[in-house]
């Protein structure tokens, strides 16, 4: 091992990860006057290089699917903004015999939200009481009206679009404009409208008017592609720009933070991370510490910082630490709607992802499954792309003029629904270090083990019948591969592929059963908070985003508020 | 042109400096935001001139392969074919880097030089019109693969070959013409759908 050097330097907090949790926490934290220094595990993002916003499938030799076709139907393209893979070279996870799960990682400065859907969505005040509403999981140890403020504060600054709806199960927020529907969206909303289905404008963080000088969005529906004018939401275009603009804003790159590492009086003193360029060994030290390098890292982090005062890992003397995993329960299913065929060509491309979608509408009634999900849906005439007509030619064999002929009718006439429902922790699923494995860091990785319950199976089960009902409804064909037996019951989809995965560092009133109290402060060591999707307690139907900004910005407050007492 | 005197270098470095330098992004005119576009558009596209060397076919196997792709999709009175749209092109790159697709690509066409051969007397190419419609129309059904289990490495072949050929087809410039999609642009507002015929 290579001398470790430390860093003479003393900053009042270090942040570690880039992401929604760390970007928003750099962001108050420096405003709020303290230095904050933030590592993060991959490189900077260069919007100019890295974006391939606007660029034609020709423009590139391989049309998008990268060197050998690597890409064909695979969740990553060559035009996607550099955002994270489900392999890692040099920085495996393992699964437990039997259990599937899949882990999405980003090593890059904005981590996952160059990626995601910009999906923003508020839990509502039922999913903060889970308990007390239906006896399984555990409440939170805050109410929706504790976290309402921070949802404000995190809409008004990075920008939804939405609209007022009063439905129970999706709280309004402060929304901008939404733009009006696809013809997909308004076939779709008819059938819903027959099916007493809630379908209303979609809320996504994604600009429709100019807000806090960024330019609206120019709706061409690439916005995975990164987006140049920073019209949506990324922690590396919006929440890093303002953390840098005060000066007192560090950002270590290339950073893979391997231990926190705990003085003799049982606080947090620096972290030990590996400086990738060089493979070396360094420290940062700080006063605070806010470890935000997405649920699962953040957990494993946690675990590997052992000690002899901390023999099971850092701030887990409940034994919490990587339990209570979960992810959302996706499922997903599809039509082909002959009225679409009719349609004259027309731009189709809007925001990226739906103007509209469906949030839980049966929150009123007992079900077959507790708890609820939405319904997310897309399709149309996007702009083509290698593998779009793989189904098309499945269903009609043969070549030359009729098979070209075919394929123009049948484009842009499919519409994809996908399912995002809650599920309830259980026992078997957790994460935990591999006792056999390290990175090409020397870093033990984590291990996951996973299992669904009946509840999310039947959630499934439902997901494809309201899938079927809306297509059938709306004069369409039903198409999906979903099977109610085998490894996948109703179309239910592996663990971790949502990219949801939350829960691993609970926050709670019980230090015996939870790692962190209501500020995502660690109830172990004072100075140490976790601040992104570990602290969940449920995995509401609603995509966590959000809520990690909400929760990471009152924890900078509240961090805020002891440093002025001076209590850190 | 209203955006004549800003350097593209100027516009990307406003477009960036948040990320880059540190401040919040400003409001950009929407004139600079779409002349960037255009710059980072032109600037990425591929370079494709000249006549095609292939990379992994040989040449007969080559002409082949671009006879296959037009009777796939061929030129009608509304588009060119898959030939004109570099299917074959495309089809040559990714099968050059991937040894899954050469086993399925190049196998396939020996195999199916070799089935011509053993039919007709010649490979593929130098057979008839009529001839290289008959075997076409038997490796182009999966059913036909059911009746005589000899034909099913061609059917699987000629599959992974229409896909390949779709997808550089529909990708291309004419293809997306073809398709009618319009977009990939910059909207001030987005204008919702147009009214849709009736049924």
């Amino acid at each position: 091992m290579a001398q470790v050097v430390r860093s003479p330097k003393l900053y009042d907090v270090c942040i570690i990860g880039s992401g929604a949790a760390g970007g928003t926490a750099a962001k108050v934290l420096t405003e709020g006057g303290l230095s904050v220094v933030m590592l993060e595990a991959g490189p900077p993002l260069n919007p100019e290089k890295d974006f391939k916003e606007h660029v034609w499938p020709y423009q590139l030799a391989h049309r998008g699917v990268g060197v050998g076709g690597e890409f064909r139907q695979e969740l990553g393209d060559e035009f996607m903004a550099p955002n994270g893979a489900w392999e890692i070279e040099g920085e495996p996870y393992t699964s437990a015999p039997g259990s599937q799960f899949h882990w999405f990682r980003s090593r890059i400065v904005g981590g996952r939200t160059n990626h995601w859907g910009r999906i923003a969505l508020r839990f509502a005040p039922m999913d903060f009481r889970a308990r007390s509403t239906d006896g399984m999981g555990d409440d939170w140890p805050i109410t929706y009206e504790e976290v309402s403020p921070y949802y404000d504060k995190v809409e008004s600054y990075i920008g939804v679009f939405g609209t007022k709806e009063n439905i129970p199960s999706a709280p309004d927020g402060i929304f901008l404009p939404p733009p009006p529907p696809r013809c997909t969206e308004t076939i779709i909303k008819k059938s819903c409208d027959k099916l007493n289905i809630h379908c209303v404008p979609s809320r996504l963080a994604i600009l429709t008017k100019p807000l806090n000088g960024r330019a609206a969005c120019h709706y061409c529906a690439q916005c995975g592609r990164g987006c140049i004018t920073a019209s949506n939401f990324s922690s590396s275009q919006v929440m890093i720009p303002p953390a840098q603009a005060t000066g007192r804003f560090t950002l270590i790159t290339g950073a893979m933070a391997r231990e926190i590492v705990v003085g003799k009086d049982g606080k947090a003193e620096a972290v030990a991370y590996i400086d990738k360029a060089t493979r070396s060994e360094k420290r940062v030290h700080a006063r605070a510490f806010m470890v935000a390098a997405s649920a699962c890292e953040s957990a494993r982090l946690l675990l590997n910082s052992r000690s002899t005062l901390f023999p099971d890992g850092l701030a887990n003397s409940s034994g919490a630490v990587g339990r209570y995993l979960t992810d959302s329960v996706g499922s997903a299913a599809g039509g082909y709607f002959p009225q679409l065929e009719k349609m004259p060509a027309h731009n189709h491309d809007g925001t990226g992802g739906m103007h509209l979608y469906m949030p839980w509408w049966r929150y009123d009634r007992k079900n077959d499954f507790l708890r609820g999900y939405h319904i997310e849906f897309g399709g149309g005439r996007d702009m083509p792309g290698v593998g779009d007509f793989d189904r098309i030619l499945e269903e009609h064999e043969g070549y030359g003029a009729s098979l070209k002929q075919h394929c123009r009718s049948r484009y842009g006439t499919y519409i994809g629904f996908g399912g995002r429902g809650e599920m309830i922790p259980n026992e078997h699923s957790y994460c935990e270090i591999d006792p056999n494995t390290v990175d090409q860091w020397g870093i033990p990785v984590l291990r996951f083990h996973w299992q669904w319950s009946d509840n999310e199976i039947k959630m499934a089960k439902d997901m494809q019948e309201t899938f079927r009902a809306i297509v059938e409804t709306a004069g369409g064909t039903f198409i999906s591969r979903a099977k109610p037996d085998g490894s996948h019951p109703y179309g239910i989809q592996d663990g971790g592929v949502i990219i949801h995965e939350l829960g691993t560092a609970r926050m709670g009133n019980n230090s015996k059963t939870s790692v962190l109290n209501k500020y995502c402060q660690a109830h172990d060591v004072n100075n140490v908070f976790v601040t992104d999707a570990a602290a969940f307690v449920t995995n509401p139907d609603k995509n966590p985003t959000l809520t990690i900004m909400a929760l990471s910005w009152r924890a900078s407050e509240y961090l805020l508020d002891q440093a002025k007492k001076g209590s850190l | 042109m209203a955006t004549k005197s800003i350097s593209r270098r100027d516009i990307l470095k406003t477009l960036t400096m948040g990320a880059m330098a540190g401040s919040v992004l400003r409001a950009i005119p929407a004139q600079a935001a779409e002349y960037a576009h255009r710059m980072v558009a032109s600037e990425k596209a591929a370079t494709a001139a000249g006549v095609y060397a292939p990379k992994f076919f040989s040449p007969q196997q080559y002409k082949t392969l671009q006879a296959l792709c037009q009777a796939i999709i061929p030129a009608d009175s509304d588009s060119g074919g898959a030939k004109e749209a570099g299917a074959p092109e495309f089809i040559d790159l990714l099968t050059s880097e991937n040894p899954k697709y050469q086993l399925k690509l190049g196998g396939g066409l020996m195999w199916l030089d070799a089935e011509c051969t053993d039919r007709y007397g010649k490979p593929c190419l130098d057979c008839s019109p009529e001839q290289q419609k008959e075997i076409l129309d038997l490796i182009s059904y999966s059913k036909n693969a059911e009746k005589d289990p000899g034909l099913s490495q061609g059917v699987e072949f000629f599959a992974f070959l229409r896909e390949m050929t779709a997808d550089g087809f529909f990708t291309s410039e004419i293809g997306i013409k073809y398709l009618g999609y319009v977009g990939n642009t910059y909207l001030l507002s987005f204008p919702g759908c147009p009214p849709v015929p009736q049924a």
